[in-house]
This record gives C-alpha cells, structure tokens and sequence, in this order.
C-alpha cells in the first residue's frame, strides 16, 4: 500500500526527515512514535503534499505510483487521507457543502456517478449513524468554534465519507480529554478494514490503549531509530523515549 | 480643444433643460454650482484615492435615453419572480413602464417614477450648501428616478427593486425614498448595463422615527462603464437604516454613502463587498455622523481584489460634542489575489464627544494557504479551493441579508464574478 524509501525531506532549506524507510501493508495499522521535533508532522505533511515539504532524495510509493508527482488534490482523490492534528478553521463555508465537494472530486476521479443533494445526504446520515454523531457541527461553518474533541471527529467523520485507503492521523488524540479520546478512537477502529491502512502519528502511548497497531516506529531527529510489535509502545510508555535511544521531550 | 464630459455637460444644459421636470432654476443653480466646483480631484480629501480623469476623458454627453433594451436583458438581472417584489426599470436614466412592473401597495404607499407622478416633492433637487459636484451635476440633469413614500405605520411587505440599466452616454437618475414613523420596507437598487456610459445616480433617504429601511445596492455594470452614486441617509429617532452594497462592475465605481444620524437610539449600519479585477478601480467612500447622542453604527466592508484592480474605502465617522454614549465601529478588511492589486482604506474617526465607545480596523490579507490546503488535501482542486474561500469571505456579510430573494440574487453576481475569475485564468 506504501513505500517509504531512504525518505530525506527538507523544510526551509533544513533537512528534517534523514532517510526514512517504512512499510504498510493494505490492512495493517502502523503507529510512529515521537518526542515533539522528531519530525512527525513533516512526514505527515509530506505524505499529503503540503507545499514547502521537499522530498531530496528517496521516494515514496502508494500503491505503486510516486506520490511526489501528484498535487494534494490527486493524492486524496487517489485515496490518501490526512487527519490534521490541528484542523482548520473556515469561515463561511459549510462542513456539508465542503465534504459533498469533496466527496464528489473523489467519486469523479474514480469514474463513480457523482452524488446530488439528497443522495450525498442519505450517504452523509449513514456515516454519522456507524460513528454515533449527530449531524449539527456539518450543518456549521467548517471547524469554526469546534472544542478540540469536536474537530477531531469531525475529522474523522469526514475519513469515513471520503473512504481512503491510507488514513495518517496526525496526533489525532492531542488535546482530547478520556471521553473525547474514546469516541475517536472508537471511530478510527470502526473504519479498520483488510483495503484501508493507517499510519497513527502520536506522542503518547494512550491512543495505542484503544486502537492496537500492528507495529509501532519510533521516529527520532529525523530517522526510525526502533520498530517493533504494539509491545514497544507499552515500553516506551514505561521507560520513556531517552531510553529507547531517542531524545527526551 | 476635445470634448470632455465635463465640457459636454456643460454646454448641453441651455439645448435640454426645458424637456426636463421640476424646478428648473434649482437646476441652473445647480449646474452653476457644478461649473465652480469642476470635476472632483484627488486634491480632495474624499476625492484622495480617485482620480475622475479617465470619465472626463470619456467624452460622455447627456444620454438621450433613445436606445432599445429588451425584455429579456432586464430579466438576467431581475429578482426571482417566485418571490413577490415591485420592479421600476430606468433606461439611461428614464423610467421605462413596459419593463417594469409595480404591484399592489398598500394603501398610502407611494411607488412611482417621477414620469408617471402627478406630483413630484418640491424639494426633488434640493442641495446642502456644502453638497459636492457630482450631486450638483445630478441635479442639473436628473430627469427621472423613483419615488417611494411609506407612510407612519405602514410596512411594505414586498422589496422594491430599481433596476438602472446603462447603454450610452451619461444618465443621472435621482431617486427618493421617505420612511414615514415606524414604517419599513426594503429596497434594492440593481445598476447594469452594456457597453460605455456613465451612471450619476443620487438616492436621498429619510427615515422617521421608529422606521426602518433596508437599502441594497448591487452595482454590475458593465467593465468599460463608469459609476458614481451618492447616497444620502437621515435618520430619526429609533430609526434603522440598514444598507449592503455589493459592487462587481465597472470600469470606475465609487459608492458614496451619507448618513447622519439625527435622533437618539438611532442605528446605522453600513455593510458592503466589493470584488474587482483587471485594471477595475472600486471605491466606497462612506460617512456616519452622529450629530445626537445614544446611537449606534456599525459598518463592515470586504473586499477581493485581483489582477491589477484597486480599491478606495474610505470610513469618516463623526461624533458630534453632544453625542455622548455613541457607539461606532468600523471594519475595512481585504483579500488580495494578486501582489499588483491593491487596497487604499483609510478609516477617519473624528470624535468631539469623550463618552463614547469607537472603534475600526483594517486589514490585507492573501488567501489563507493552511485552509487552502485543508480543502485540497480532501480532495478539491486548487481553482475550486480558492473559489470556495473567497466566496466564503463575502458570503460570511451577504449570509446576513435578510431578504432571501436579493440574498440569492448577490451570490448568484458573487458565483459569476468567479466564474468569469476562474475562465479569465484559463484563458491566460
């Protein structure tokens, strides 16, 4: 699903990312661990093609094809999804115009008849009926006045209206209090699946209680210094980042 | 010497001035008026940010009005007709009654075009001594216009629609709209056209106590016309004037509004967007004086600029020494999509009363590159992730139009000024 291969990134003329090599299969749930400046939010940022995110040397591969080559647009119209650690504020534009628009880019993209109106809203209600949520935070300007929980799931709402095959979750458990944590999680859980994969970008093993990885990398000053079973996460959580021969933060 | 508009309108006044109504020595009092003051110049204060160079240049002579416009291109820019309204069509200036259409009122409301009136207000071109020379031209040459009284008590339940069409020369069309106590109403003036001309229009409004106006304007001239409207506003006591001006067109637009304040628990508010590319040159120059105490104004204007195309907005409020407890606030903030597009905003707050609460702001911004990349990591592409944020940034004042129909009607002018934004950039 992807390939990430000897991945070096520079942001502002400063590498940030130092050969990162990282495998996911289709189905499989990765989670990359990280003291804050381990570089987490640019391979995040990368991944979905955020401008001023230079890949120099390495490559990487969804599904086969090399996603330096394509626009944020067509990587998401392709079927990557990134879950923003701090989603955006929009004023004047509704979540439901916004997510429809996107919906049917994707539809377009994939040769699928696009939705009008009334069908994109039945296919809206059934997503908020399996993640257990009420329809009002669409219904407003995008984000504007969200607490934190509330933009988390709303990001993960729109993961499951925009069905990708990759998700990267960027800290998507940041700022939640145990409640909004455990909705959140119990909405990326229900949209695992054998076609979808995950990469959990998080600083904190607490996510890691309520969505298991299959495998867990400890990125630190830019490269993957451990990778190991869902186990690493609790020893981590145990002996800290210092230990496991990265920096503390 | 070649003509300019200047020197036309001063030389056609002695051929036309016996076919046009009212008091013809208010008119030659106001054209010599005019002929003192001359063509407004940027060494003037509110003249600062605009130069009238490029209309003088022009060499537009008073229109005749004796051009063929046809059903169908007053219809593009008509209200919805599954919402009731009364509509009043102008042709360079001159009342057009097989274009319009004039509902029932209710009784005592008076919505006429000067030439269908019995009657017109003795004081139809009437100036302050202080008015300035466009006005002056105005009353010069006004020959026609809408009149609409509500009387005290009376609320028009249907918008009233002006709808000014251009197509040559120059028209300058002088409408009066007079709120009697507690009255309301809503009125939408549409200004439109084709090819070159020019539009003088004036609006004086006076608004009784307790009543309440909703004053829209959707200025869409054509790109090669030039347009400069003066608005004029009193309000009384408990009175609301409430006003949107959503300027797309013309080649020149200013948009001048007046409006004073003259009896306690007053409210004024001033809304506007303006969206301008090309070369386009756009100006809102506005003034709220608060002459008496315990009122409120507040006005609001964005703007989106493009390609080459500058706008002016100026914001004068006065506080007068007796008007205590005013509270004013002032907004000026602009998205520009183009580092050769530019903003010239000057708020001017004179305040002479100590017990008040004012403020303003102003700002220039680009598009936000982290919500225009939220959009396009979902999957949007960059044109339409632009379009969806500078249509948001405008839609977040129009949302705010009460009047579902006129509402509609400014998104829709919004929707195809990106429209023509999103075909001109393909076409480069």
């Amino acid at each position: 699903m992807l390939e990430i291969k000897n991945l070096h990134v520079e942001v502002d003329g400063k590498e940030i990312l130092h050969g990162i090599d990282l495998s996911l299969a289709a189905g499989e749930v990765h989670a990359v661990m990280g003291p804050n400046g381990s570089g987490k939010s640019t391979l995040a940022y990368v991944l979905a093609g955020r401008d001023g995110y230079d890949i120099t040397k390495g490559e990487v591969l969804f599904q086969g094809k090399n996603l330096a080559e394509m626009s944020p647009e067509e990587r998401a119209r392709e079927g990557v999804f990134l879950g923003f650690q701090y989603p955006v504020e929009i004023p004047g534009v509704s979540g439901l115009s916004f997510l429809k628009a996107a919906v049917n880019e994707v539809r377009k993209h994939r040769g699928i008849k696009e939705l009008d109106a009334i069908e994109f809203l039945k296919f809206v209600r059934a997503k908020l009926k399996m993640l257990e949520m009420g329809d009002d935070l669409l219904k407003r300007p995008i984000n504007v006045g969200f607490s934190g929980g509330e933009k988390k799931r709303v990001e993960v709402l729109q993961m499951a209206v925009l069905e990708p095959r990759l998700a990267i979750m960027d800290e998507t458990d940041s700022g939640l209090d145990i409640d909004a944590l455990k909705i959140v999680s119990s909405g990326i859980n229900a949209l695992r699946g054998l076609d979808r994969s995950m990469l959990l970008i998080t600083h904190y093993q607490r996510l890691l209680g309520y969505v298991v990885p299959d495998k867990v990398h400890i990125l630190s000053g830019g490269r993957i210094v451990r990778s190991g079973g869902k186990e690493l996460a609790l020893e981590l959580e145990e002996k800290g980042y210092a230990v496991l021969g990265a920096d503390a933060a | 010497m070649s003509a300019t508009t200047h020197a036309l309108h001063l030389d056609r006044f002695e051929a036309v001035k016996a076919g046009l109504p009212g008091d013809g020595r208010a008119r030659a009092d106001a054209l010599a008026r005019y002929a003192k003051l001359g063509v407004p110049t940027s060494k003037l204060e509110a003249w600062h940010f605009t130069s009238l160079k490029p209309l003088d240049e022009a060499a537009l002579a008073p229109s005749d009005a004796k051009v063929a416009v046809t059903a169908a291109s007053v219809a593009a820019h008509a209200l919805s007709t599954s919402h009731a309204h009364h509509q009043l069509v102008f042709v360079d200036g001159r009342f057009r009654a097989d274009l319009s259409r004039i509902g029932t009122v209710p009784q005592g409301v008076v919505l006429v075009a000067w030439s269908a009136s019995k009657a017109l207000p003795k004081d139809l071109l009437a100036e302050a001594a202080d008015a300035g020379a466009m006005r002056a031209l105005n009353a010069a040459y006004a020959a026609d216009g809408a009149i609409l009284q509500v009387p005290a008590g009376i609320a028009l339940p249907a918008p009233v629609h002006l709808i000014f069409l251009g197509a040559s020369g120059a028209a300058h069309a002088r409408n009066r709209i007079t709120m009697g106590e507690g009255a309301s109403a809503t009125v939408l003036e549409t200004y439109a056209g084709t090819g070159r001309y020019w539009t003088n229009a004036v609006t004086d409004i006076s608004v009784a106590a307790g009543a309440t106006l909703k004053h829209l304007k959707l200025q869409i001239e054509s790109g090669e016309a030039f347009h400069t409207a003066a608005t004029a506003a009193q309000v009384a006591a408990k009175g609301v004037f409430d006003s949107f001006v959503l300027s797309i067109g013309g080649k020149l637009a200013r948009n001048e509004i007046d409006a004073v304040l003259t009896g306690e628990g007053g409210n004024v508010k001033l809304e506007g967007a303006y969206l301008a590319r090309d070369r386009q040159h756009i100006d809102n120059t506005t003034t709220i004086d608060h002459a008496v105490a315990h009122c409120d104004s507040e006005e609001r204007y964005r703007g989106v600029l493009d390609d080459h195309a500058y706008a002016a907005f100026q914001g004068r409020i006065v506080v007068r020494p007796d008007a205590q407890k005013t509270n004013a606030h002032q907004l000026n903030e602009n998205l520009l999509l183009s580092d050769r597009a530019e903003i010239g905003s000057k708020p001017e707050l004179e305040i002479h009363a100590d017990d008040v609460k004012c403020g303003h702001g102003a700002a220039a911004g680009e598009i936000d590159e982290q919500a225009l990349f939220y959009l396009r990591a979902r999957g949007l592409g960059e044109a339409q992730a632009r379009g969806m944020l500078i249509e948001a940034f405008v839609s977040e004042l129009i949302d705010g139009i009460a009047d579902e129909a006129i509402r509609d009607r400014f998104m829709a002018a919004v929707g195809g000024w990106l429209y023509d934004a999103q075909g001109a950039r393909r076409a480069a």
